[in-house]
């Protein structure tokens, strides 16, 4: 039983405030991935939470416990850091066994502990090498290991992945999933990969300049965004935003005029907020279009990106706006060609002039 | 770069050179502790000579060499250890939990070094009056450690902020707290540095004459004063001189062979990550 509740939590350095009030609860079990830019503040956050920086102000609850106060040390967490932070001078055994002997274990019952975890993340062979003749994945674990070995009340990651190759990363991710099944524990995980984030979260918190854009499962955040920056930081191949005017605004959707011209496009979303003649945002996923002879939108294909089982056009529409169309399968389109392409409405977003979404008028059933 | 066998040559020969420019009044003093006090002062100087060991048996007779050497070692260790003892602490709190003003701090504790010694001598040998401490291996301990603090501070300031951070924070995570992450963690991982901080006021206090010349008289003279107690009474005897001079400067000489490859090690480290 584990829970974290973050109560109007702010972080100042001098003038400067890094973090700007943030409301969050993370509940007993899950896994929540903190994403956003670089210097957004998740970091900070994490720190704030592992209680190595500390709170300007605001509440943090562990178990409904406030622990502002408290030090890193009696909190209970555990962390895993991007650098690995192993300990040069010991032994995986000894790095692993750190924590329990730091809190008086028997040696025998320690021991125990670190073989189990290191049979856990296949790390029996290496118990007696020191770091330094480790690779990097294997460091990784090490690192991982020595947060299993203490049982703690909740696991803290700060970009653990950052410094493996891409194919380490993804089996990685895959072990961390299951870890968090077998562990059954609380985690909280930082990363500035959208990837990483929809792959492995629970529940993911968007972060920008110290603020909270969205929370919300995975699927939520790729199917109803809430707002552009949401938007177009979820999802791979981002998401293309292309200025237009609500032209009709009624109870089956709004009707947008794109800028570069074409034909209306109809979104299901709901009215209000976007009164006829109102300048919009449409947000069209890349798999939301597809080239169709007879399609409303033309351009020519600037760059193919073949990737096997995926094609990704570079188009440049006609009225100058650069969009991505994802195909599945290894078309037979070539750079330079012209090309028509059409809109699926009903997967289309629709933002107010501030960036806001017009809520979708039907919630995707997957997006809880 | 490659180079060529003569550059080589070339940057051997002058290594040579300076070590034996460096060396040299070494060797002269040692030679010289062996000759008779007619050859000392021979001109032009002898290179071959017969060897005697008068001078070192005429040292001996006038003065107890161990009472001074004793008292070096008890106030170069003492100085020594009392000056880690507050600089660790403080360059831990300086490179770990730095505020604005550390840099300026370190800065300003290293200008104390710049002042001229004599500046202070008055005040403090009359400070030293007041408390008794005259002529005690206590004063000299507490001077020398004072004396040596920037240093070290600065020393171990640097060997400290070395040390990833994370590796601490991680340790504090792993519920180590300011002890069990010196001992377990910061300790281990600094030694090497630790300890050629030590080995360098070790040498700083053995061989300090100004304060131990200016605060002793003969309880508590080390050799640095008993070698001056042949310079000055009855005129120059070099023979005698260079025979009191190897015989203090030998201990340290030997201890400072024994542990250069730890010196040296120290003083080139940063091999923590
Ligand atoms: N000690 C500090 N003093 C002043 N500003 C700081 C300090 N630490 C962080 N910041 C600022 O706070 C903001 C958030 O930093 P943080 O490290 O949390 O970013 P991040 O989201 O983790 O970025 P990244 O993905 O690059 O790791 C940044 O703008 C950074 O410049
Ligand atoms: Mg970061």
């Amino acid at each position: 039983m584990a829970t974290v509740t973050l109560r109007d939590i702010r972080k100042s350095y001098g003038a400067f405030e890094a973090i700007k009030g943030i409301d969050l609860d993370v509940a007993d079990r899950e896994l929540v991935v903190f994403v956003g830019p670089s210097g957004c503040g998740k970091s900070t956050l994490l720190r704030m939470i592992a209680g190595l920086e500390e709170i300007t102000d605001g509440e943090l609850a562990i178990d409904g416990k406030r622990v502002n106060e408290t030090g890193p040390a009696d909190r209970g967490l555990a962390m895993v850091f991007q650098s690995y932070a192993l300990y040069p001078h010991m032994t995986v055994r000894q790095n692993m066994g750190f924590a329990l002997r730091m809190a008086g274990v028997p040696r025998a019952e320690r021991d125990r502990k670190v073989e189990e975890a290191a049979r856990i993340l296949q790390l029996g062979t290496y118990l007696d090498r020191r770091p330094k003749e480790l690779s990097g994945g294997q460091r990784q674990r090490v690192a991982i290991g020595r947060a299993i070995v203490r049982n703690p009340k909740v696991f803290l990651f700060d970009e653990p992945l950052s410094n493996l190759d891409a194919a380490l990363r993804g089996q990685m991710r895959v072990e961390l999933t299951r870890l968090h099944e077998e562990l059954n524990a609380t985690m909280i995980y930082v990363t500035h990969d959208q990837v990483e984030a929809m792959t492995l979260a629970d529940k993911i918190v968007v972060l920008q300049a110290g603020r909270v854009e969205q929370v919300g499962s995975p699927l939520e955040l790729y199917h109803h965004p809430a707002n552009v920056f949401v938007a177009g930081f979820i999802g791979s191949p981002r998401m293309n935003l292309l200025p237009g005017t609500a032209a009709v605004a009624n109870g089956t959707g709004v009707e947008v005029d794109l800028d570069a011209g074409g034909p209306r496009v109809t979104v299901p979303s709901q009215a209000a907020g976007a009164a006829s003649g109102r300048a919009v945002t449409l947000g069209i996923r890349p798999e939301a279009l597809r080239p169709d002879a007879n399609g409303p939108l033309y351009g020519e294909v600037k760059l193919a990106e073949r990737l096997g089982g995926l094609t990704l056009l570079h188009v440049g529409l006609a009225g100058g706006q650069n969009v991505i169309v994802q195909i599945e399968g290894s078309a037979p389109t070539r750079a330079h060609e012209p090309i028509r392409l059409a809109v699926d409405g009903a997967a289309c977003h629709v933002f107010d002039a501030e960036g806001q979404a017009l809520p979708a008028l039907r919630r995707n059933p997957l997006a809880a | 770069m490659k180079q060529t066998a003569a550059q080589r040559a070339l940057i051997a020969a002058l290594a040579w050179g300076v070590a034996l420019l460096l060396f040299f009044p070494i060797l002269w003093m040692v030679l010289t502790s062996f000759k008779s006090e007619v050859a000392a002062i021979a001109t032009p100087p002898q290179l071959l000579f017969e060897p005697t060991l008068e001078s070192y048996a005429e040292v001996q007779s006038r003065a107890e060499y161990l009472r001074f050497a004793l008292n070096s070692v008890v106030v170069s260790l003492g100085g020594t250890l009392l000056a880690l003892a507050f600089a660790v602490p403080a360059a831990y709190s300086m490179a770990f939990h730095p505020t604005e003003r550390t840099r300026g701090t370190l800065l300003w504790m290293l200008s104390t070094k710049m002042l001229p010694p004599v500046g202070v001598l008055v005040p403090i040998y009359l400070l030293f009056r007041t408390v008794g401490a005259l002529d005690t291996r206590t004063g000299l301990v507490v001077i020398y450690a004072l004396m040596n603090l920037p240093i070290l501070v600065w020393m171990l300031f640097t060997f400290f902020k070395e040390v990833p951070k994370e590796i601490l924070e991680a340790g504090r995570m792993d519920g180590a707290r300011t002890g069990g992450e010196f001992w377990h963690l910061l300790l281990p991982l600094t030694l090497p540095g630790i300890a050629s901080t030590g080995l360098l006021s070790l040498i700083l206090c053995w061989n300090e004459a100004f304060w131990s010349l200016n605060l002793t008289s003969s309880e508590a003279a080390p050799l640095t004063a008993f070698i001056a107690s042949f310079s000055s009474p009855q005129g120059l005897f070099f023979a005698k001189l260079s025979a009191a001079s190897t015989m203090a400067v030998a201990p340290i000489l030997v201890f400072g062979w024994l542990s250069q490859r730890q010196l040296v090690r120290g003083l080139t480290f940063g091999a923590v990550k």
